[in-house]
Protein backbone atom coordinates (compact mmCIF):
# COMPACT_ATOMS: atom_id res chain seq x y z
CA UNK A 1 0.00 0.00 0.00
CA UNK A 2 0.87 3.10 -0.66
CA UNK A 3 -0.40 6.72 0.58
CA UNK A 4 0.61 9.99 -0.42
CA UNK A 5 0.26 13.03 1.75
CA UNK A 6 0.68 16.92 1.43
CA UNK A 7 1.57 19.33 4.17
CA UNK A 8 1.01 22.88 3.49
CA UNK A 9 0.66 26.43 4.50
CA UNK A 10 3.03 29.27 5.46
CA UNK A 11 6.59 28.92 5.91
CA UNK A 12 6.85 28.67 9.53
CA UNK A 13 4.07 26.99 10.87
CA UNK A 14 6.09 23.98 10.86
CA UNK A 15 5.11 22.23 7.53
CA UNK A 16 8.49 20.72 6.79
CA UNK A 17 8.78 19.47 10.63
CA UNK A 18 5.11 18.05 10.62
CA UNK A 19 5.69 15.82 7.28
CA UNK A 20 9.30 15.19 9.01
CA UNK A 21 7.66 13.74 12.29
CA UNK A 22 5.44 11.10 10.11
CA UNK A 23 8.14 10.13 7.78
CA UNK A 24 10.21 9.36 10.83
CA UNK A 25 7.39 7.43 12.47
CA UNK A 26 7.45 4.94 9.38
CA UNK A 27 11.01 4.74 9.13
CA UNK A 28 10.89 3.40 12.56
CA UNK A 29 7.88 0.71 11.85
CA UNK A 30 10.12 -0.67 8.82
CA UNK A 31 7.94 1.41 5.87
CA UNK A 32 9.44 3.02 2.48
CA UNK A 33 8.87 6.56 3.30
CA UNK A 34 10.33 9.70 1.42
CA UNK A 35 10.02 13.29 2.46
CA UNK A 36 10.40 15.88 0.23
CA UNK A 37 10.21 19.85 0.77
CA UNK A 38 9.50 22.39 -1.60
CA UNK A 39 12.35 25.00 -1.79
CA UNK A 40 13.20 27.80 -3.22
CA UNK A 41 11.94 31.69 -2.77
CA UNK A 42 8.47 30.89 -1.90
CA UNK A 43 9.98 29.02 1.34
CA UNK A 44 11.19 33.08 2.75
CA UNK A 45 7.67 34.08 4.53
CA UNK A 46 5.67 32.66 1.41
CA UNK A 47 4.03 29.35 1.30
CA UNK A 48 5.68 25.88 2.55
CA UNK A 49 4.98 22.95 1.35
CA UNK A 50 6.45 18.82 1.45
CA UNK A 51 5.86 15.49 0.15
CA UNK A 52 5.18 12.38 1.68
CA UNK A 53 5.14 9.10 0.65
CA UNK A 54 4.63 5.59 3.09
CA UNK A 55 4.87 2.57 1.66
CA UNK A 56 4.66 -1.48 1.79
CA UNK A 57 7.28 -1.31 -1.52
CA UNK A 58 10.06 0.66 -3.09
CA UNK A 59 9.01 4.29 -3.55
CA UNK A 60 9.15 5.67 -6.80
CA UNK A 61 8.72 9.53 -7.18
CA UNK A 62 8.91 11.61 -3.77
CA UNK A 63 6.99 14.23 -5.75
CA UNK A 64 2.98 13.88 -4.66
CA UNK A 65 0.82 14.96 -7.35
CA UNK A 66 -2.18 13.74 -6.26
CA UNK A 67 -1.98 13.35 -2.45
CA UNK A 68 -4.30 10.49 -0.42
CA UNK A 69 -4.30 12.93 2.32
CA UNK A 70 -3.75 16.56 2.76
CA UNK A 71 -3.48 18.84 5.24
CA UNK A 72 -3.80 22.71 4.85
CA UNK A 73 -3.31 25.54 7.47
CA UNK A 74 -4.07 28.43 4.88
CA UNK A 75 -6.15 29.71 2.40
CA UNK A 76 -4.24 29.85 -1.07
CA UNK A 77 -2.58 25.72 0.13
CA UNK A 78 -6.50 25.07 0.21
CA UNK A 79 -7.23 26.37 -3.06
CA UNK A 80 -4.06 25.44 -4.70
CA UNK A 81 -4.04 21.45 -3.63
CA UNK A 82 -7.76 20.84 -2.84
CA UNK A 83 -8.33 20.10 -6.56
CA UNK A 84 -5.60 17.70 -6.69
CA UNK A 85 -6.78 15.54 -4.07
CA UNK A 86 -7.54 11.78 -4.86
CA UNK A 87 -11.19 10.84 -5.12
CA UNK A 88 -11.92 9.17 -1.61
CA UNK A 89 -9.30 11.29 -0.28
CA UNK A 90 -9.41 13.70 3.12
CA UNK A 91 -8.54 16.67 3.70
CA UNK A 92 -7.77 17.98 6.52
CA UNK A 93 -7.30 22.00 7.41
CA UNK A 94 -6.72 24.33 10.29
CA UNK A 95 -10.17 26.26 10.10
CA UNK A 96 -8.41 28.93 12.70
CA UNK A 97 -6.04 29.88 9.37
CA UNK A 98 -8.63 29.21 6.74
CA UNK A 99 -12.43 29.67 6.93
CA UNK A 100 -12.80 27.69 3.55
CA UNK A 101 -14.68 24.43 3.34
CA UNK A 102 -14.18 22.11 0.50
CA UNK A 103 -15.98 22.23 -2.29
CA UNK A 104 -15.43 18.65 -3.27
CA UNK A 105 -18.33 16.12 -2.90
CA UNK A 106 -15.98 12.87 -3.31
CA UNK A 107 -13.21 13.93 -0.31
CA UNK A 108 -13.79 13.52 3.49
CA UNK A 109 -13.36 17.03 4.86
CA UNK A 110 -12.40 17.57 8.52
CA UNK A 111 -11.79 20.91 10.32
CA UNK A 112 -10.25 21.62 13.13
CA UNK A 113 -8.96 25.02 14.83
CA UNK A 114 -5.53 23.70 15.41
CA UNK A 115 -3.33 26.90 15.66
CA UNK A 116 -6.32 28.44 18.14
CA UNK A 117 -6.28 25.12 20.43
CA UNK A 118 -2.57 25.12 20.53
CA UNK A 119 -2.46 29.01 21.48
CA UNK A 120 -4.73 28.04 24.39
CA UNK A 121 -3.07 25.61 25.99
CA UNK A 122 0.43 27.24 26.10
CA UNK A 123 1.60 25.76 23.03
CA UNK A 124 1.56 28.16 20.16
CA UNK A 125 3.16 27.87 17.00
CA UNK A 126 1.98 24.09 17.59
CA UNK A 127 -0.82 24.20 15.50
CA UNK A 128 1.33 21.67 13.17
CA UNK A 129 1.37 19.06 15.10
CA UNK A 130 -2.21 19.43 17.03
CA UNK A 131 -3.00 18.92 13.01
CA UNK A 132 -1.15 15.67 12.94
CA UNK A 133 -2.67 14.66 15.76
CA UNK A 134 -6.05 15.16 14.57
CA UNK A 135 -5.02 12.91 11.26
CA UNK A 136 -3.79 9.97 13.22
CA UNK A 137 -7.15 9.37 14.85
CA UNK A 138 -9.18 10.34 11.93
CA UNK A 139 -7.22 8.62 9.60
CA UNK A 140 -6.52 5.53 11.18
CA UNK A 141 -5.85 2.32 9.42
CA UNK A 142 -5.72 4.48 5.77
CA UNK A 143 -2.87 6.20 6.65
CA UNK A 144 -1.04 2.73 7.65
CA UNK A 145 -0.46 1.22 10.93
CA UNK A 146 0.75 4.31 12.48
CA UNK A 147 0.13 4.57 16.20
CA UNK A 148 0.18 7.67 18.49
CA UNK A 149 3.19 5.90 20.73
CA UNK A 150 4.80 5.38 17.35
CA UNK A 151 4.96 8.76 16.41
CA UNK A 152 6.32 10.09 19.96
CA UNK A 153 8.96 7.54 19.73
CA UNK A 154 9.59 9.37 16.62
CA UNK A 155 9.66 12.82 18.95
CA UNK A 156 12.09 11.43 21.12
CA UNK A 157 14.67 11.50 17.96
CA UNK A 158 13.79 14.11 15.80
CA UNK A 159 13.56 16.70 18.92
CA UNK A 160 17.56 18.31 19.81
CA UNK A 161 18.07 16.64 23.50
CA UNK A 162 19.08 19.98 24.61
CA UNK A 163 15.70 20.92 24.59
CA UNK A 164 13.63 18.31 26.71
CA UNK A 165 11.09 20.92 27.12
CA UNK A 166 9.90 20.90 23.19
CA UNK A 167 9.65 16.99 23.12
CA UNK A 168 6.73 17.26 25.92
CA UNK A 169 5.00 20.17 24.10
CA UNK A 170 5.07 18.30 21.25
CA UNK A 171 3.52 14.98 22.50
CA UNK A 172 1.18 17.33 24.15
CA UNK A 173 -0.04 19.48 21.12
CA UNK A 174 0.07 15.61 19.10
CA UNK A 175 -2.27 14.50 22.40
CA UNK A 176 -4.41 17.57 21.98
CA UNK A 177 -5.27 16.76 18.04
CA UNK A 178 -5.96 12.97 18.85
CA UNK A 179 -8.07 13.77 21.28
CA UNK A 180 -9.90 16.77 19.56
CA UNK B 1 24.32 1.05 12.19
CA UNK B 2 20.65 1.71 12.57
CA UNK B 3 18.68 3.97 9.36
CA UNK B 4 18.45 7.50 9.70
CA UNK B 5 16.29 10.23 7.97
CA UNK B 6 18.33 12.29 5.94
CA UNK B 7 18.46 14.21 2.96
CA UNK B 8 20.06 13.14 -0.01
CA UNK B 9 22.89 16.35 0.18
CA UNK B 10 23.12 15.71 4.27
CA UNK B 11 23.76 12.05 3.77
CA UNK B 12 26.27 12.52 0.75
CA UNK B 13 28.16 15.08 2.83
CA UNK B 14 28.13 12.80 5.97
CA UNK B 15 29.67 9.95 3.45
CA UNK B 16 32.28 12.02 2.18
CA UNK B 17 33.65 12.80 5.37
CA UNK B 18 33.24 8.94 6.46
CA UNK B 19 35.53 8.38 3.06
CA UNK B 20 38.43 10.61 4.07
CA UNK B 21 37.62 13.63 2.63
CA UNK B 22 39.93 16.07 4.36
CA UNK B 23 39.15 19.50 2.31
CA UNK B 24 35.89 21.11 0.94
CA UNK B 25 35.98 24.06 -0.69
CA UNK B 26 32.23 25.47 -2.02
CA UNK B 27 30.62 28.70 -3.44
CA UNK B 28 26.65 28.50 -2.11
CA UNK B 29 24.21 27.70 -4.69
CA UNK B 30 20.51 25.68 -4.72
CA UNK B 31 19.63 23.16 -4.51
CA UNK B 32 23.15 22.25 -3.32
CA UNK B 33 23.99 24.26 -0.34
CA UNK B 34 22.85 21.22 2.43
CA UNK B 35 26.39 20.31 1.54
CA UNK B 36 28.05 23.04 2.28
CA UNK B 37 26.53 23.46 5.54
CA UNK B 38 26.50 20.08 6.57
CA UNK B 39 29.84 20.04 5.87
CA UNK B 40 30.54 23.89 7.85
CA UNK B 41 29.10 22.34 10.65
CA UNK B 42 31.05 19.16 11.10
CA UNK B 43 34.39 18.89 9.10
CA UNK B 44 36.16 21.10 11.08
CA UNK B 45 35.37 18.81 14.21
CA UNK B 46 36.05 16.05 12.74
CA UNK B 47 39.94 17.03 11.53
CA UNK B 48 39.32 17.98 8.23
CA UNK B 49 39.27 21.83 6.46
CA UNK B 50 35.79 23.59 5.14
CA UNK B 51 36.38 26.83 2.96
CA UNK B 52 33.96 28.99 1.88
CA UNK B 53 35.81 30.39 -1.42
CA UNK B 54 35.19 33.17 -3.26
CA UNK B 55 33.64 31.83 -6.20
CA UNK B 56 33.08 28.43 -7.86
CA UNK B 57 36.26 28.88 -9.93
CA UNK B 58 38.51 29.61 -6.55
CA UNK B 59 36.87 26.67 -5.01
CA UNK B 60 37.81 24.30 -7.59
CA UNK B 61 41.11 25.23 -8.06
CA UNK B 62 41.62 25.04 -4.00
CA UNK B 63 40.21 21.43 -4.72
CA UNK B 64 43.18 21.28 -7.58
CA UNK B 65 45.40 22.38 -4.73
CA UNK B 66 44.52 19.60 -2.09
CA UNK B 67 44.71 16.97 -4.12
CA UNK B 68 47.99 18.20 -5.38
CA UNK B 69 49.04 17.80 -2.08
CA UNK B 70 47.69 13.92 -1.43
CA UNK B 71 44.34 14.40 0.53
CA UNK B 72 40.86 13.75 -0.75
CA UNK B 73 39.18 16.59 -1.26
CA UNK B 74 36.09 17.74 -2.95
CA UNK B 75 33.98 20.34 -4.14
CA UNK B 76 30.39 20.53 -5.08
CA UNK B 77 28.23 22.78 -6.97
CA UNK B 78 25.06 22.85 -8.75
CA UNK B 79 24.14 23.64 -13.02
CA UNK B 80 25.23 26.92 -13.41
CA UNK B 81 28.50 26.47 -11.43
CA UNK B 82 29.74 23.72 -12.29
CA UNK B 83 29.80 25.59 -15.88
CA UNK B 84 32.59 28.05 -14.12
CA UNK B 85 34.32 24.97 -12.94
CA UNK B 86 34.93 23.18 -16.19
CA UNK B 87 38.49 24.72 -16.75
CA UNK B 88 39.88 23.56 -13.03
CA UNK B 89 38.11 19.74 -14.00
CA UNK B 90 40.41 19.76 -17.18
CA UNK B 91 43.39 20.77 -15.17
CA UNK B 92 42.75 18.49 -12.71
CA UNK B 93 42.25 15.74 -15.13
CA UNK B 94 45.24 16.73 -16.98
CA UNK B 95 47.12 16.80 -13.78
CA UNK B 96 46.04 13.35 -12.94
CA UNK B 97 44.70 14.35 -9.91
CA UNK B 98 41.73 12.06 -7.70
CA UNK B 99 38.96 14.56 -6.81
CA UNK B 100 35.51 13.99 -6.28
CA UNK B 101 33.00 16.95 -7.84
CA UNK B 102 29.26 17.09 -6.64
CA UNK B 103 26.75 18.13 -9.29
CA UNK B 104 23.22 18.73 -7.62
CA UNK B 105 21.40 19.49 -11.22
CA UNK B 106 18.99 22.39 -11.27
CA UNK B 107 17.34 23.24 -14.63
CA UNK B 108 19.36 25.42 -17.52
CA UNK B 109 20.27 26.57 -19.47
CA UNK B 110 22.09 29.85 -18.55
CA UNK B 111 21.10 30.62 -14.87
CA UNK B 112 17.98 28.94 -15.66
CA UNK B 113 16.09 27.59 -12.71
CA UNK B 114 16.07 26.07 -9.22
CA UNK B 115 14.48 23.11 -9.47
CA UNK B 116 15.41 19.34 -10.41
CA UNK B 117 16.81 18.47 -13.96
CA UNK B 118 19.25 16.09 -15.63
CA UNK B 119 20.02 19.07 -18.72
CA UNK B 120 23.81 18.35 -17.65
CA UNK B 121 24.67 14.83 -18.56
CA UNK B 122 26.20 15.78 -21.82
CA UNK B 123 28.82 18.22 -19.84
CA UNK B 124 29.48 15.60 -17.45
CA UNK B 125 30.30 12.45 -19.67
CA UNK B 126 31.20 14.40 -23.13
CA UNK B 127 32.90 17.62 -22.54
CA UNK B 128 33.49 18.62 -18.61
CA UNK B 129 35.96 20.91 -20.04
CA UNK B 130 38.14 21.41 -22.66
CA UNK B 131 40.85 18.51 -24.09
CA UNK B 132 40.83 15.07 -24.43
CA UNK B 133 39.60 13.45 -21.39
CA UNK B 134 37.40 11.84 -19.28
CA UNK B 135 35.94 11.80 -15.63
CA UNK B 136 34.14 9.39 -13.64
CA UNK B 137 30.19 10.03 -13.92
CA UNK B 138 28.26 8.35 -11.04
CA UNK B 139 24.35 8.72 -11.36
CA UNK B 140 22.47 7.83 -7.75
CA UNK B 141 18.97 7.07 -8.26
CA UNK B 142 18.32 7.07 -4.28
CA UNK B 143 19.74 8.83 -0.98
CA UNK B 144 21.11 5.55 0.23
CA UNK B 145 22.68 5.06 -3.62
CA UNK B 146 24.31 8.48 -2.99
CA UNK B 147 25.82 7.62 -0.50
CA UNK B 148 27.56 4.16 -1.41
CA UNK B 149 28.38 6.17 -4.47
CA UNK B 150 30.40 8.81 -2.67
CA UNK B 151 32.59 6.06 -0.45
CA UNK B 152 33.14 4.43 -4.26
CA UNK B 153 33.89 7.63 -5.78
CA UNK B 154 36.77 8.63 -3.68
CA UNK B 155 37.97 5.24 -3.60
CA UNK B 156 37.74 4.86 -7.98
CA UNK B 157 39.21 8.53 -8.15
CA UNK B 158 42.41 7.36 -6.27
CA UNK B 159 42.76 4.38 -7.86
CA UNK B 160 42.44 5.61 -11.65
CA UNK B 161 43.93 8.96 -10.53
CA UNK B 162 41.28 11.07 -12.44
CA UNK B 163 38.41 13.33 -11.16
CA UNK B 164 34.99 11.78 -10.54
CA UNK B 165 31.24 13.61 -10.28
CA UNK B 166 28.72 12.73 -8.23
CA UNK B 167 25.73 13.37 -11.11
CA UNK B 168 22.82 14.41 -8.44
CA UNK B 169 19.66 16.78 -9.20
CA UNK B 170 17.99 18.91 -6.69
CA UNK B 171 14.91 16.18 -6.28
CA UNK B 172 17.58 13.65 -5.30
CA UNK B 173 19.46 16.08 -3.20
CA UNK B 174 16.50 17.66 -1.01
CA UNK B 175 14.41 14.49 -0.62
CA UNK B 176 14.87 12.41 2.64
CA UNK B 177 15.04 8.86 2.80
CA UNK B 178 15.84 6.32 5.52
CA UNK B 179 19.81 5.69 4.84
CA UNK B 180 22.84 3.93 7.05
CA UNK B 181 26.09 4.39 6.46
CA UNK B 182 27.85 1.29 6.40
CA UNK B 183 31.11 1.07 8.72
CA UNK B 184 34.25 1.32 6.89
CA UNK B 185 37.53 2.09 7.19
CA UNK B 186 39.55 4.48 4.81
CA UNK B 187 42.76 2.81 3.75
CA UNK B 188 44.14 5.98 1.73
CA UNK B 189 46.07 4.16 -1.12
CA UNK B 190 49.70 5.62 -1.43
CA UNK B 191 50.17 8.59 -3.40
CA UNK B 192 54.00 8.67 -4.22
CA UNK B 193 53.35 11.31 -6.58
CA UNK B 194 51.69 13.82 -4.24
CA UNK B 195 53.45 17.37 -3.30
CA UNK B 196 53.51 16.76 0.45
CA UNK B 197 56.80 17.92 1.16
CA UNK B 198 59.39 15.47 1.40
CA UNK B 199 62.78 17.58 3.60
CA UNK B 200 64.94 16.99 0.78
CA UNK B 201 64.88 13.42 1.01
CA UNK B 202 63.48 12.53 -2.53
CA UNK B 203 63.31 14.29 -5.65
CA UNK B 204 60.61 16.89 -6.47
CA UNK B 205 57.71 15.75 -7.19
CA UNK B 206 55.94 18.04 -10.19
CA UNK B 207 52.50 18.58 -10.74
CA UNK B 208 51.72 20.32 -14.11
CA UNK B 209 49.41 20.29 -17.24
CA UNK B 210 51.11 22.57 -19.60
CA UNK B 211 53.85 20.68 -22.07
CA UNK B 212 54.83 22.81 -24.54
CA UNK B 213 56.19 19.78 -26.74
CA UNK B 214 53.62 18.23 -28.62
CA UNK B 215 54.94 14.58 -28.40
CA UNK B 216 55.49 15.03 -25.02
CA UNK B 217 51.58 16.59 -24.68
CA UNK B 218 50.30 13.21 -26.93
CA UNK B 219 52.37 10.75 -25.05
CA UNK B 220 50.64 12.33 -21.92
CA UNK B 221 47.07 12.06 -23.49
CA UNK B 222 47.54 8.51 -24.72
CA UNK B 223 49.07 7.36 -21.31
CA UNK B 224 46.03 8.68 -20.04
CA UNK B 225 43.78 6.74 -22.57
CA UNK B 226 45.19 3.78 -21.73
CA UNK B 227 43.55 3.92 -17.91
CA UNK B 228 40.82 4.98 -19.45
CA UNK B 229 40.83 1.52 -21.19
CA UNK B 230 41.32 -0.16 -18.12
CA UNK B 231 38.28 2.11 -16.60
CA UNK B 232 35.90 0.87 -18.90
CA UNK B 233 36.67 -3.00 -18.79
CA UNK B 234 36.51 -2.61 -15.23
CA UNK B 235 33.99 0.12 -13.77
CA UNK B 236 30.69 -0.10 -15.50
CA UNK B 237 28.24 -0.81 -13.29
CA UNK B 238 24.02 -0.58 -13.86
CA UNK B 239 20.62 -2.16 -12.78
CA UNK B 240 18.79 -3.80 -15.41
CA UNK B 241 14.96 -4.64 -13.96
CA UNK B 242 12.89 -6.80 -15.42
CA UNK B 243 14.55 -6.74 -18.61
CA UNK B 244 14.60 -10.52 -19.45
CA UNK B 245 11.24 -10.93 -21.33
CA UNK B 246 10.76 -7.30 -22.32
CA UNK B 247 9.09 -6.08 -24.97
CA UNK B 248 9.83 -2.64 -24.55
CA UNK B 249 12.69 -1.39 -22.08
CA UNK B 250 12.39 1.52 -20.43
CA UNK B 251 15.85 3.39 -20.21
CA UNK B 252 17.37 6.47 -17.68
CA UNK B 253 19.52 7.50 -14.82
CA UNK B 254 19.01 8.92 -11.44
CA UNK B 255 15.67 10.47 -10.14
CA UNK B 256 13.85 9.87 -13.81
CA UNK B 257 14.81 5.70 -13.22
CA UNK B 258 13.35 5.56 -9.91
CA UNK B 259 10.05 7.25 -11.51
CA UNK B 260 10.26 4.81 -14.68
CA UNK B 261 10.50 1.90 -12.10
CA UNK B 262 6.85 2.55 -11.07
CA UNK B 263 5.95 3.21 -14.51
CA UNK B 264 7.11 -0.19 -15.43
CA UNK B 265 5.57 -1.81 -12.96
CA UNK B 266 2.05 -0.35 -13.86
CA UNK B 267 2.86 -1.18 -17.09
CA UNK B 268 2.87 -5.16 -16.31
CA UNK B 269 0.03 -4.73 -14.20
CA UNK B 270 -1.98 -4.05 -17.59
CA UNK B 271 0.14 -7.41 -19.33
CA UNK B 272 2.59 -4.90 -21.17
CA UNK B 273 6.03 -6.81 -20.80
CA UNK B 274 8.54 -3.45 -19.83
CA UNK B 275 11.66 -3.33 -18.15
CA UNK B 276 14.03 -0.56 -16.57
CA UNK B 277 17.69 -0.09 -17.88
CA UNK B 278 19.46 2.27 -15.39
CA UNK B 279 23.30 2.72 -15.86
CA UNK B 280 24.53 3.57 -12.48
CA UNK B 281 27.35 4.87 -14.10
CA UNK B 282 27.73 7.41 -17.35
CA UNK B 283 31.37 7.33 -17.42
CA UNK B 284 32.40 4.40 -18.03
CA UNK B 285 28.75 3.72 -19.80
CA UNK B 286 27.80 0.00 -19.03
CA UNK B 287 27.78 -0.95 -22.95
CA UNK B 288 27.94 -4.68 -22.46
CA UNK B 289 24.94 -4.77 -19.71
CA UNK B 290 22.51 -2.51 -22.30
CA UNK B 291 23.29 -4.95 -24.47
CA UNK B 292 22.26 -7.66 -22.53
CA UNK B 293 19.11 -5.77 -21.05
CA UNK B 294 17.51 -4.82 -24.80
CA UNK B 295 18.59 -8.54 -25.58
CA UNK B 296 14.90 -9.39 -26.19
CA UNK B 297 13.30 -5.89 -26.60
CA UNK B 298 11.38 -4.44 -29.41
CA UNK B 299 11.19 -1.23 -28.69
CA UNK B 300 13.55 1.02 -26.21
CA UNK B 301 12.01 4.17 -24.45
CA UNK B 302 14.40 6.47 -23.08
CA UNK B 303 13.12 8.83 -20.22
CA UNK B 304 14.68 11.82 -18.85
CA UNK B 305 14.83 15.30 -17.34
CA UNK B 306 15.91 17.28 -20.07
CA UNK B 307 15.14 17.07 -23.84
CA UNK B 308 16.85 14.42 -24.31
CA UNK B 309 20.74 13.21 -23.98
CA UNK B 310 21.38 9.96 -22.78
CA UNK B 311 19.22 9.02 -25.58
CA UNK B 312 22.14 9.70 -28.20
CA UNK B 313 24.30 7.08 -26.30
CA UNK B 314 21.41 4.66 -25.90
CA UNK B 315 21.02 4.69 -29.85
CA UNK B 316 24.75 4.67 -30.17
CA UNK B 317 25.64 1.92 -27.96
CA UNK B 318 22.60 -0.34 -29.28
CA UNK B 319 23.73 0.58 -32.63
CA UNK B 320 20.65 2.10 -33.44
CA UNK B 321 19.18 -1.96 -33.71
CA UNK B 322 15.66 -0.86 -32.32
CA UNK B 323 13.29 1.87 -32.84
CA UNK B 324 14.25 4.62 -29.43
CA UNK B 325 11.62 6.67 -28.27
CA UNK B 326 11.88 9.69 -25.97
CA UNK B 327 10.15 10.72 -23.03
CA UNK B 328 11.39 13.83 -20.74
CA UNK B 329 10.34 16.77 -18.77
CA UNK B 330 12.65 19.55 -18.72
CA UNK B 331 13.25 23.36 -16.94
CA UNK B 332 12.53 22.11 -13.09
CA UNK B 333 9.61 19.52 -14.14
CA UNK B 334 9.61 16.13 -13.00
CA UNK B 335 7.68 13.24 -15.09
CA UNK B 336 5.11 11.36 -13.24
CA UNK B 337 4.82 7.61 -13.63
CA UNK B 338 1.66 8.16 -15.16
CA UNK B 339 2.78 9.95 -18.05
CA UNK B 340 5.47 7.78 -18.91
CA UNK B 341 3.34 4.51 -17.92
CA UNK B 342 1.17 6.60 -21.33
CA UNK B 343 4.29 6.73 -22.98
CA UNK B 344 5.27 2.97 -22.78
CA UNK B 345 1.82 1.91 -23.94
CA UNK B 346 1.87 4.06 -27.11
CA UNK B 347 5.26 2.88 -27.46
CA UNK B 348 4.29 -0.57 -27.23
CA UNK B 349 1.87 -0.12 -29.59
CA UNK B 350 4.36 1.30 -32.15
CA UNK B 351 7.21 -1.59 -31.57
CA UNK B 352 8.82 -2.85 -34.14
CA UNK B 353 7.07 -0.90 -37.22
CA UNK B 354 8.40 2.79 -36.61
CA UNK B 355 11.32 4.02 -37.36
CA UNK B 356 14.59 4.97 -34.84
CA UNK B 357 13.93 9.06 -34.50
Amino acid sequence: MLTEIIFSGFGGQGILFAGKTLAYSGMDMGKEISWLPSYGPEMRGGTANCSVCISDDKIGSPLVTSPDILAVMNTPSFDRFESKVKSGGIIFADSAMTERETVREDVEFHKIPASELADKNGLTGMGNIVLLGNMLKECGNRLGDFTLSAVKEAFKKIVPPSKPELLEKNIKALELGYAY
Amino acid sequence: MSKVLMKGNEALAEAAMRAGCKCFFGYPITPQTEISAYLAKHMAKRGGVFLQAESEIAAINMTLGAAASGVRAMTSSSSPGISLKSEGISYIAASDLPCVIVNVERGGPGLGGIQPAQSDYNQAVKAPGHGDFHMLVFAPSSVQETVDMTYLAFDMADKYRMPAMILSDGLMGQMMEPVEFPDREVNPVEKPWACSGHKNKREHNIINSLYLKPDILEDSVRSRYKRYEQVENELPDAESYLCEDADIVVTGFGAAARIAETAVNNAREKGIRAGLFRPKTLYPFPKKELNEAVGNAKAILDVEMNMGQMIDDIKLYTECRLPVYFYGRTGGNIPSAEEILHEIEVCSMKGEKAECR
